[in-house]
């Protein structure tokens, strides 16, 4: 399994990075930890002639907990989110999804900007973002702009960044209250078969804001904001609960694959997005 | 691209290594450095025979490009113990039958190496959650476990009575 050939480069800065990006157009490609990108050029699904590893670019890495925001740059890897205590503490959420992405090995070089730019509909990060009401920060050569990561998603594979753009970092509002990550799959270092992403807060016994998103239940991740209002302005009783889930199951649409059926894809969906909302209340 | 020069530590010695950039670093050291510790078992990411830790980190070397660790500190199973000299982590799977045909094993024990020196006392759990990207087809895990969690133990001890 050997990857067509290509040109490498490792530029030590983003202007440097761009320039070569612009240089060579979609023939140019970032590399990340490599973990998504380098098994699709072994199996010669991606044929890229510039490859531009990210690795020595100081502006792209690092956690910050500033005031009310959270800003995460592009190549954290998922072992620094796990193992940033501050983050542990302002976003419990990040370290609960990221050990149970892939495995060890995979998290060390993996990183949240790979995870949330790559487009698989598999991947734990975007689903999340979505959820934490996530801002991606991209430069390209006409400079910086904002997406939301609840309009990045366009199919799969298929997002908002164009092709001479570079994420820069995420980030998102240190979020308040309950939070749970629920993941079904297969074994462990499998990509999700149903994942689900809960933030809830409740004052005086009744919810106050709640947040629903999904991962690997359509062709992106999937944030359903009728599941969130449901439980708004309730006491987050098994009723509403239901409510919630026939909400958020009413928004996906899994295709069958070696996962499962259609069918089973709804039915797991239904248990995780439960244990997940239930988990975060629990929590809130 | 043409074949680029490349410099690697290698279990603490300079290597100069030659290749295209789409070399994957498994293939450097196996073949060019006759450094055959590390196997290649799926070489699609997942059972963790070709790990080899690079700067510290734990890491697949199927999935990394040589041209990605140029610069970098490699530590294969041959850095951490020889026939002579068996790593504590040898000596415990050797005693506990944490292998059975061995492929997986150089691996498993460049993982374990590095699990303990971020967790130098884990509980089998942490064992079992932290060697989950290394796949044996042979013993069933439960001697590796045990291995792990003697070699952890002769290893607190041999600190403590050193303080
Ligand atoms: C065995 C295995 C199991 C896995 N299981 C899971 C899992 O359960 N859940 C999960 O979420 N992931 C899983 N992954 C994927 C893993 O988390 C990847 O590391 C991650 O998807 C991509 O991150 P990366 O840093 O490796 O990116 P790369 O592979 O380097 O890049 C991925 C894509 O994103 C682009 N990209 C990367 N960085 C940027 C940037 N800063 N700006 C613009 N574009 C960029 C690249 O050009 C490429 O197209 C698994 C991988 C393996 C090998
Ligand atoms: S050979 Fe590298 S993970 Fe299997
Ligand atoms: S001992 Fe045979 S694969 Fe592990």
């Amino acid at each position: 399994m050997i990857p067509a050939r290509f040109e490498y480069h490792r530029p030590s800065d983003v202007s440097a990075a761009l320039a070569i990006l612009t240089e060579h157009g979609d023939d140019a490609r970032v590399l990340a930890g490599g973990h998504s990108l380098i098994p699709m050029m072994k199996l010669r699904m991606a044929a890229i002639e510039h490859l531009i590893d990210l690795q020595d670019i100081a502006e792209l890495k690092g956690i910050s907990v500033d005031g009310g925001t959270i800003t995460i740059g592009a190549m954290t890897t998922q072992h620094e989110l796990i193992d940033n205590a501050d983050l542990a503490k302002a976003a419990p959420i990040l370290r609960e999804a990221a050990l149970q992405i892939a495995d060890p090995q995979v998290r060390y070089v993996g990183t949240v900007g790979g995870n949330v730019a790559n487009g698989d509909p598999g991947n734990d990060m975007p689903g999340l973002m979505q959820c934490l009401g996530a801002t991606f920060h991209l430069v390209g050569p006409g400079g910086t702009r904002d997406v939301a990561a609840r309009d990045y998603y366009e199919a799969a594979y298929m997002t908002d960044r164009e092709d001479d753009e570079i994420l820069v970092s995420v980030s998102f509002p240190v979020p308040e209250g309950g939070y749970a990550y629920e993941k079904q799959k297969r074994k462990i270092g499998d990509y999700a078969t149903a994942a689900c992403a809960v933030q809830v807060t409740m004052a005086g016994g009744s919810c106050t804001a709640a947040s629903i998103a999904m991962t690997n239940l359509s062709d992106t991740p999937i944030w359903s904001k009728d599941a969130g209002a449901v439980l708004v302005g309730t006491d987050c009783g098994p009723g509403a609960i239901g409510a919630a889930v026939d909400a958020a199951v009413a928004a996906i649409d899994p295709t069958e694959d070696n996962r499962g059926p259609v069918e089973f894809k709804k039915h797991v969906a239904g248990v995780v997005i439960r244990r997940a909302i239930e988990r975060a209340i629990s929590r809130a | 691209m043409a074949k680029q020069h490349y410099t690697l530590t290698v279990n603490g010695e300079q290597r100069d290594v030659l290749c295209e950039p789409r070399e994957l670093l498994i293939h450097t050291l196996r073949e060019q450095l006759d450094i055959t510790g590390p196997h290649v078992g799926c070489e699609t990411s997942h059972c963790g025979a070709c790990t080899v830790e690079i700067n510290g980190k734990s890491v697949k070397s199927c999935t990394v490009f040589t041209a990605q660790a140029n610069g970098a500190d490699v530590t294969t199973i041959e850095g951490l113990g020889s026939p002579d000299g068996l790593h504590v982590l040898q000596e415990k799977f050797r005693e506990h039958h944490g292998l059975q045909c061995g492929y997986c094993t150089p691996g498993m024990i460049t993982r374990a190496h590095r699990l303990l020196q971020e967790n130098p006392n884990p509980t089998e759990e942490e064992v079992r959650f932290g060697i989950a990207g290394n796949l044996c087809r042979c013993t069933g895990y439960q001697n590796i476990v045990k291995s792990i969690l003697a070699a952890a133990a002769e290893m607190n001890a041999a600190k403590e009575a050193a303080e």
